[in-house]
Order: C-alpha cells, then sequence, then structure tokens
C-alpha cells in the first residue's frame, strides 16, 4: 500500500491548502457552422457545442466524485468566432453571442470563450464586425468571454487594434456599468495568444487544434504556500527545489484527471496547463507566497525576483509530470481574484507600475485591475501596448484585464463576486499618451538575435 | 478496482467494526489496513477492492460518509489512482 503519511499530506493539501483542479475546458471546432445567414450560423453553433458537450459536466462531476478531488470549474472555448462569423452578411455578430451564451447555460458550464479575433497582422472585415459587437455581446450575455490579439512576436504590435481595443473596453465598461463594468472582465487582449489556453477569460480553440479536444488547468498555490514554510530562512536553491517538487506533485493529479476526463468523454487529450491560479480565498493566493519568501509585503523591492523564481520553478516541476505541457502556464497575477494582492494594493505597495514589471517574468499579464472610471481610452491602449510590448519582445505570452470600474475613483472598490472577487481602484498615470496612440499602425516584429 | 477509505476524526470504541461492517454489508473486500491513534485522534487508511461492490461508487462514497457524520468522524473513498499519481513516479 502507498505510504499512510502520502495518503494523509494528499487528502490534507484538498482540504487545507486548496488544491483543486482549477478546470477542465472542452474546445470545439466551430469552422463547420459557418452560414451566410447569422441566424442559421448561431443555431448550428448552439446545436453542436450542445452535442459536443452534452455530458462534459456530467463526467466531470463523476471524476469529482471517485478521486475526491474537486474540479471547480468545467468550461468550454470554441473557434474565434471572428473566422465562424465571416460568411456571415451581416456586421452585428450579438445573434452568434447569444447562441454561445445560451449552449454554455443548457450544458451547464460557467463560461464559455471564443468570442475572439487574430488581428496582430491586420483586420478582416469580419475582425472588424467582431470587434465592433464585443460590448454589445457582453452586455447581453452572462457567461461569454472574449478575446482579442492584437501582436505576436513575428508580426509585430498592430497599433491600430490596440486603439480600438482601448476604446472597446471603455464601451463594454459603460455598457456593463450596472455590474461594476463586469463585462470587462471577461475581456482580454492578449500579445502572442495561445491556442489551448484552458483558462478564462481568454480560452479559444485554435485553428491548429482537432475537432474537439480536453485541456486541463491545475491549481494550488496554497499547496506551495503551505510547503514553502517548512523552508524558512534556507537558501532559495531550496526553496526552487521545494517549490519544483510540489508543481509536480499538483500536475501529475491533473495529468490523471485530464486522462480519465478524455478516456470518459471519448475526446482527446490536449494539454495540461501549469498555471499557478489564485482565488480570492485565504491561504490560496500567489502573492503569499512571494510574501513566504522574506518579502514583507507583495509589490515592494524584491517581488519581480521572488516571482520569477516561482514561475520558473513551477514549470520545471511541472513539465515532467504532464507528457503534453501547453497553455498559459505559469503563475498567474490577477489582482482581484487574489486575496493578497488585494491586501497588498490596498496598502498602497503594489502599484501598476509593480505589476507591470512582474509581468515580465510571469504568465499572462495585467489582469483583473480595476482603474478609475475616467480613465481615457488612449491611456487603456497605451497600457496594452506596454504590455504587448514586454510580450512581443520577450517571445511570451502577455495580455491586459483592467477594468475602468464606471463612476468609481482612485481608493474605491468593486465587487465582482465568486472566483473573480472584489478590486480596489488603482491609480494609473495622469499624463496623456493620446497623440503616441492616435498614430496608428504596427509597431514592427522585434529582432530576435543581438539579444541584450 | 482498487481505492483508498480514510478515516480521521476522534478516537471512540467501535470506528474499524463500524467502518468495516458497512464496507462488508455492500460486498467489499479489505486488502490492507494501517490504524493509529495519536493524543486522541484516530486515523485509519484502508486500501479495498471494488470490484464485488453491488451499488455504484458514488452510493458507496455518500453512504461512507452518511457514516462518517453519524460517528463524528470524516469518512472518505478515493480511487487508489490519485495517490499513486502523485506520490510515484
Amino acid at each position: 500500500m502507498i505510504n499512510r503519511s502520502d495518503i494523509l499530506s494528499t487528502i490534507d493539501m484538498i482540504d487545507n491548502q486548496h488544491l483543486d483542479i482549477r478546470t477542465v475546458t472542452m474546445g470545439i471546432s466551430l469552422m463547420d457552422c459557418a452560414d451566410t445567414d447569422i441566424h442559421r450560423c448561431a443555431d448550428k453553433i448552439y446545436e453542436k457545442i450542445t452535442k459536443k458537450a452534452e455530458h462534459l459536466v456530467q463526467t466531470g462531476c463523476a471524476i469529482e466524485k471517485e478521486f475526491g478531488i474537486p474540479i471547480v470549474n468545467k468550461r468550454i472555448s470554441v473557434t474565434p468566432i471572428a473566422l465562424v462569423a465571416a460568411a456571415c452578411n451581416t456586421a452585428d455578430y450579438t445573434p452568434v453571442a447569444l447562441a454561445l451564451d445560451r449552449a454554455a447555460k443548457t450544458c451547464g458550464v460557467n463560461f464559455i470563450g471564443g468570442f475572439s479575433a487574430l488581428v496582430q497582422k491586420g483586420f478582416t472585415e469580419s475582425d472588424h464586425h467582431l470587434i465592433q459587437s464585443i460590448p454589445e455581446a457582453l452586455a447581453a450575455t452572462d457567461f461569454l468571454c472574449s478575446s482579442v490579439n492584437v501582436a505576436s512576436t513575428r508580426a509585430g504590435i498592430n497599433m491600430d487594434a490596440v486603439r480600438l481595443m482601448g476604446e472597446t473596453v471603455k464601451k463594454t465598461a459603460e455598457l456593463t456599468k450596472e455590474s461594476g463594468g463586469m463585462g470587462c472582465a471577461k475581456l482580454v487582449v492578449f500579445a502572442n495568444a495561445v491556442e489551448d489556453n484552458p483558462f478564462m477569460a481568454g480560452a479559444f480553440h485554435g485553428v491548429g487544434e482537432p475537432e474537439c479536444v480536453i485541456n486541463v488547468g491545475v491549481s494550488g498555490p496554497g499547496v506551495v504556500y503551505h510547503a514553502l514554510q517548512s523552508c524558512k530562512g534556507k537558501p532559495f536553491d531550496t526553496v526552487a527545489e521545494t517549490i519544483k517538487k510540489t508543481a509536480f506533485k499538483i500536475t501529475r493529479m491533473g495529468q490523471l484527471v485530464a486522462q480519465e476526463a478524455s478516456k470518459r468523454l471519448q475526446v482527446p487529450f490536449g494539454i495540461v496547463d501549469l498555471s499557478l491560479a489564485p482565488t480570492p480565498a485565504v491561504g490560496d493566493s500567489v502573492a503569499r507566497i512571494l510574501e513566504e519568501m522574506g518579502l514583507e509585503v507583495c509589490g515592494t523591492h524584491g517581488t519581480t525576483a521572488a516571482l520569477a523564481l516561482l514561475n520558473d520553478a513551477v514549470k520545471k516541476g511541472g513539465v515532467m509530470a504532464s507528457n503534453h505541457v501547453g497553455g498559459l502556464s505559469g503563475a498567474f497575477i490577477p489582482v482581484s481574484e487574489d486575496e493578497g494582492m488585494i491586501a497588498a494594493a490596498k496598502s498602497g505597495a503594489l502599484h501598476l507600475d509593480k505589476l507591470e514589471a512582474m509581468t515580465c517574468v510571469c504568465s499572462v499579464g495585467l489582469d483583473m485591475i480595476a482603474i478609475p472610471g475616467d480613465t481615457p481610452a488612449s491611456t487603456i491602449s497605451a497600457i496594452i501596448a506596454d504590455e504587448a510590448a514586454i510580450g512581443v519582445t520577450n517571445n511570451k505570452t502577455t495580455a491586459v484585464r483592467v477594468i475602468p470600474a464606471p463612476g468609481k475613483k482612485i481608493g474605491d472598490e468593486i465587487e465582482f463576486g465568486g472566483l473573480l472577487g472584489s478590486a480596489p481602484v488603482m491609480p494609473v498615470h495622469p499624463f496623456s499618451s493620446e497623440t503616441f496612440i492616435a498614430r496608428g499602425g504596427r509597431i514592427p516584429a522585434p529582432l530576435n538575435s543581438l539579444k541584450n | 478496482m482498487r481505492a483508498i477509505v480514510s478515516v480521521v476524526g476522534k478516537d471512540r470504541k467501535g470506528i474499524i467494526a463500524e467502518v468495516c461492517s458497512l464496507l462488508a454489508e455492500n460486498g467489499i473486500n479489505i486488502l490492507d489496513i494501517s490504524q493509529t491513534v495519536m493524543q486522541d485522534f484516530f486515523t485509519m487508511i484502508m486500501l479495498i477492492d471494488t470490484d464485488g461492490c453491488d451499488i455504484p461508487f458514488a452510493d458507496l462514497g455518500d453512504r461512507l460518509t452518511e457514516k462518517g457524520e453519524e460517528l463524528a468522524l470524516k469518512i472518505r473513498i478515493q480511487r487508489e489512482d490519485i495517490f499513486n499519481a502523485m506520490h510515484r513516479v
């Protein structure tokens, strides 16, 4: 029999350290749903999703019960709608958004992602239609998530798209002002977006993906935090080793669940995403891991180095535990979804500039950050441009998910509830980027040699 | 299928008897048991074989949970695979 202390340690991780599978996400190709009539297209989409994902939630729950491990979210990602709806002879894609939302509700999943466009090098007409439809689509739906890729290392940064997305974020906040700008929590602007990401709001089913696929995102900041408590005062070599071992265990569990789900649903297994995804629950925070390494508050000097170590060790430990690793794979630093980040932001230790620096060494980017409602669209675009530049130059995925909270000022708080948490409104630089953003065009792809 | 039943909580008389009876009633064979009491805190780990079980796995889990509530203990059942995956390379 397996060692009893190993059995008890697994049980303790689940009971007391918030170990869980964060998401089992089914990716579904909607390429065959194209139609010149948008309503027919929407009907085909609804039919296909509800058929493919019919047993997703039920299977997830059964696995949860047999393994005794919580699977927090069951989700669906679909082909970027700008591609699927390109054949439609209409400019308003809201009917498709409504069909996706309805399908999510029928299947019982809590988010569906893929109201997306990939415009890193330029727009098709359909990309324009989709981006123009985003504010309305997010305001009219509950579970729909949207993402737009505006830059890539190979293509550079599409600054026209950056400008447009700043305006789109503002308009989305305006249309969802009743819920504190909730629509913006479901809208991500990417650079180097990945095709197999299981996490929302940025998940979509890429064009290189199969017909249908199962991707799994693991979690476990609480487990890492707990493991680090046993190496107080020890050198960083020990810290890195401890994180690696913990990440290995967490990921092995993710791999097991992914294979089981794939077998039961008769859908190929895609990837395990090695991300450390925090929740607003106490004891499930990435910020607290950084503080456990010896920082008084997350955001102070040393935070970037601590995060770089964490991110790298998580990948090194996790990569051996799964036969296919993909998605975003790294530590997430969403402010509103992380109890320690919220506290650090409230205490004044954590600012937007430090968060931007942190995104250079970890997964994704400026995530779930509330900014004042009167922030100009051009400032949001400039924030997106900065993040995109970091991603494009460093060959990594970066993203921006900011919420210009309508009517709110610095120091106010907005509450999203559930996994999305609450966020203190953080200051942005008051100086204008208007003329910079007004230029438009493209920032060329960076040179990938002569590195310095 | 092999599974691990874990029982954790305050010690009292007859815990093993109660849990084993419930398992036997449902046609389950116990392959291994390990049990300790530390400062009144009872921990038991059982390796079982569910092949002869006459009810679905999920129902067995519910019955064990109910029994745990009755005895003021935490009883759970999990497939052995999860522990193998996590602790064996």
